[in-house]
């Protein structure tokens, strides 16, 4: 586990934490801006750790939470077609659309499988030449080539029962949004090391150099992002905002040109609704018109659909920071994990889960067994 | 047409010998039926209780409690790297009799196949399980065979139910977890179910991992021999250790803490789980035991675990707490703490 290992090791974390606290001179408010980060966050209790020096928000870089009603129900609705074979990452199959899920879809007789790749969708598609395999492109930038590239192939192949549903978004209009709002009380970001891995980080730097915050681009393990943050800290104490690398081993300036080229042959950008945000200008990617022809929302119709999110569930505010989670008032009552209202609380580094359990817990430590 | 058609010369063809392949007529009761059980199932099987081939097999008990415990198994592929769904409906159901402290003294195994599986795919279900059955010294005494049309089940189902006695001086059960237990679990974690995925989605790593299935009973005859004070036993099959020690906080009332450093996690293992995003923690294990022992005897237990080769590698992974009740705590390695919370449904590999 070559460059794993090193990444958690808990002295070089402790260190990490010690300097982090003893170079802050009040708390600083940063956002990680991808779900990745945040599962290491939560997973490894490092906000916990950092209290007093840094507050974390957990940003809306998770594709899985940010993917609108909208597209889901798209989803949903071309997952029940026979001859049909609807395939996607594991995580989207529970988010709750409208009225139900990929999972409950499934049960009721549709054809859903969870593929580890968009190549593999495309492969099913050769196999199965009877049947039109649809392929759910969720993501950031980071799953924008691989989707990219099943496209491409699928019309060098001329493979024409393979389509693509295009719930794309990208990382910079979401971090302007967010700085744009009155409210905000982001003051530095931990922008998401794999999609600079593959765009570069040259957006971001007039971001910074606009709202005056530190961005640094960071990686997933423990020690990445304790580094990141120790990098933000020292900026904001300073006074700087320039854009920082701290995923050194993966990211350069440029990111990766063939797989912007790629991306930009297959994809344009677009307007994009974002799951309790709303909608953000030029904040989405969609097929370009020469491939329409794998367009699944044009191949099936369903273009056309649009739906509301459920008034209660405030998922927006949360993904923004503007609200922690147990301020909604569904928080515990009308959204659990059993039976989520919004998709921060599907997955596991959802933040409003992540709160669920951590509640629990509290609630529970105070709790003292009577023999 | 001629007058010299002999009559006695006009007979129906007889019907064709068996396939290669499972037929609905190997569970018609006749013939078929008969030549699968005498050729496929009673040589690997053999036993004085199922030579009888009567209605119901006779057995002896000894005075006293029995354990009995049922489960059915649906392994999708069928055979895998380390074992098949043969050995498996054995080891599977032998462990659940053995959490209770009980000696199993037979089994009895339903089989539901589906027409067109291939008799040498049956032959190695059915020699692993015998295996499986002869290593564990615990026979099958009783079975069952029905087929069902193609597609109508996938490939073949096997149903164990299992027998044992129960010893009255050693009586864990999932309900008597303390504050101040340590948990112990027997070998490293999550292989079976990775190893299941990795053949159902056809992933290649560097080396294959295999499945540790295998019977728990000769650990809990180690640790019941040296008069240990076990309060739990549990297997951690479906669901993992989180969905195992999270059954056991809720059923005894006790706070859970475990240490992620000490979850033993082999190093293959850990490498597929990274790279789709599971947590080997959730991951299923078919021959992986959580044991719940007072704190001053764990050296002891431990020290009894290791000497057989399905325990070397048995560790104490946290320990039990008065405070957060009905609730699994994990410590990362950092120091931080996050709960380990019982899943919704299937553990999804996830985006990023």
């Amino acid at each position: 586990m070559r460059y794993l290992a090193e990444y958690r090791d808990a002295d070089i974390a402790k260190t990490l934490i010690a300097r982090i606290k003893a170079r802050a001179t009040r708390q600083w408010t940063l956002m990680e801006v991808c779900g990745g980060q945040t599962h290491t966050i939560v997973r490894q209790g490092l906000d916990e750790l950092l209290v007093g020096a840094v507050e974390m928000i957990h940003g809306p870089g998770c594709p899985v939470c940010v993917t609108p009603l909208e597209q889901i129900d798209k989803a949903l609705a071309i997952a029940a077609r026979p001859g049909v074979i609807f395939t996607s990452f594991g995580d989207m199959l529970r988010v709750p659309g409208s009225d139900c899920d990929l999972q409950q879809v499934r049960a009721r007789g549709g054809d859903v499988k969870v593929v580890y790749s968009p190549l593999d969708a495309l492969a099913l598609a050769q196999r199965n030449p009877d049947k039109e395999v649809v392929f759910f492109a969720v993501g950031f930038e980071t799953t924008a080539p691989a989707n990219a590239m099943a496209v491409w192939r699928a019309r060098d192949l001329g493979v024409s029962n393979f389509s693509v549903l295009v719930s794309h978004v990208t990382v910079p209009p979401a971090i302007t949004a967010i700085l744009d709002a009155p409210d905000n009380r982001v003051q530095g970001f931990l922008a998401a090391g794999h999609v600079c891995a593959v765009m570069g980080w040259e957006e971001y730097e007039p971001i910074a150099a606009k709202y005056k915050v530190p961005i640094i681009v960071t990686g997933f393990e423990p020690v990445d992002i304790l580094e990141g943050i120790s990098m933000a800290v020292a900026q904001l104490e300073d006074g700087r905002h320039e854009v920082e690398n701290q995923y050194v081993r993966s990211v350069r300036r440029q990111g990766t040109p063939p797989a912007r080229a790629l991306v930009a042959k297959v994809f344009e950008l677009a307007n994009r609704q974002w799951r309790g945000i709303g909608e953000i200008p030029m904040s989405g990617l969609r097929l370009r018109p020469e491939f329409a022809a794998y367009d699944a929302e044009q191949k099936f119709g369903v273009a056309g659909l649009t739906v509301s999110e459920p008034a209660a569930c405030k998922a927006g505010d949360v993904l923004t920071g503007r609200i922690k989670p147990p301020q909604c008032l569904a928080f515990g009552t009308a959204c659990t994990p059993e039976r989520p209202l919004g998709a921060p609380m599907v997955s596991t580094e959802g933040a409003c889960s992540a709160y669920y359990n951590l509640a629990r817990y509290r609630t529970a430590e105070s709790t003292e067994v009577t023999p | 047409m001629s007058a010299s058609v002999n009559p006695a010369a006009m007979s129906c063809p007889a019907p064709l010998e068996a396939t290669d392949r499972v037929q609905l007529g190997h569970g018609s009761g006749g013939r078929l039926s008969a030549q699968l059980v005498a050729r496929h199932f009673l040589p690997h099987f053999e036993n004085p209780a199922l030579a009888q081939l009567a209605d119901a097999s006779i057995v002896s008990v000894a005075v006293g409690e029995v354990a009995i415990s049922t489960d059915s198994f649906v392994v999708q592929p069928i055979e895998f790297p380390g074992g098949n769904i043969g050995s498996l409906a054995v080891h599977g159901t032998l462990n659940d009799v053995a959490m209770m402290g009980a000696r199993a003294i037979c089994l009895t195994a339903g089989f539901v196949l589906e027409e067109g599986l291939s008799l040498a795919v049956l032959d190695r279900v059915i020699a692993e399980m015998a295996r499986a059955s002869r290593e564990a010294g615990v026979p099958i005494v009783a079975g069952d065979t029905k087929v069902v049309e193609r597609g109508k089940a996938d490939g073949l189902y096997i149903n164990t139910t299992g027998l044992g006695v129960v010893d009255p001086n050693f009586r864990p059960g999932p309900s008597r977890a303390r504050a101040g237990d340590v948990v112990i679990v027997s070998g490293p974690i999550a292989r079976h179910g990775m190893a299941i995925m990795a053949a159902r989605e056809g992933m290649q790593f560097e080396s294959a991992i295999t499945s540790d299935s295998a019977s728990l009973a000769p650990l809990v005859n180690l640790l019941r021999d040296i008069s240990v004070d076990v309060h739990v036993l549990r297997d951690a099959t479906r669901g993992g250790v989180a969905s195992a020690l999270n059954e056991i906080a809720v059923a005894s009332g006790v706070g859970i803490e475990i240490d992620e450093g000490a979850l033993p996690v082999p190093g293959d293992v850990r490498a597929a789980c990274e790279m789709l995003g599971l947590d080997p923690l959730y991951v299923a294990n078919e021959g992986v035991m959580v044991a719940f022992i007072p704190a001053d005897q764990a050296e002891a237990a431990l020290h009894a675990l290791r000497t057989h080769p399905l325990g070397a590698e048995a560790a104490v992974i946290g320990r039990v707490l008065a405070s957060h009740p009905r609730i699994v705590a994990l410590r990362t390695a950092l120091g931080g703490t996050r709960v380990i919370d019982v899943l919704p449904g299937d553990q999804l590999p996830r985006i990023c």
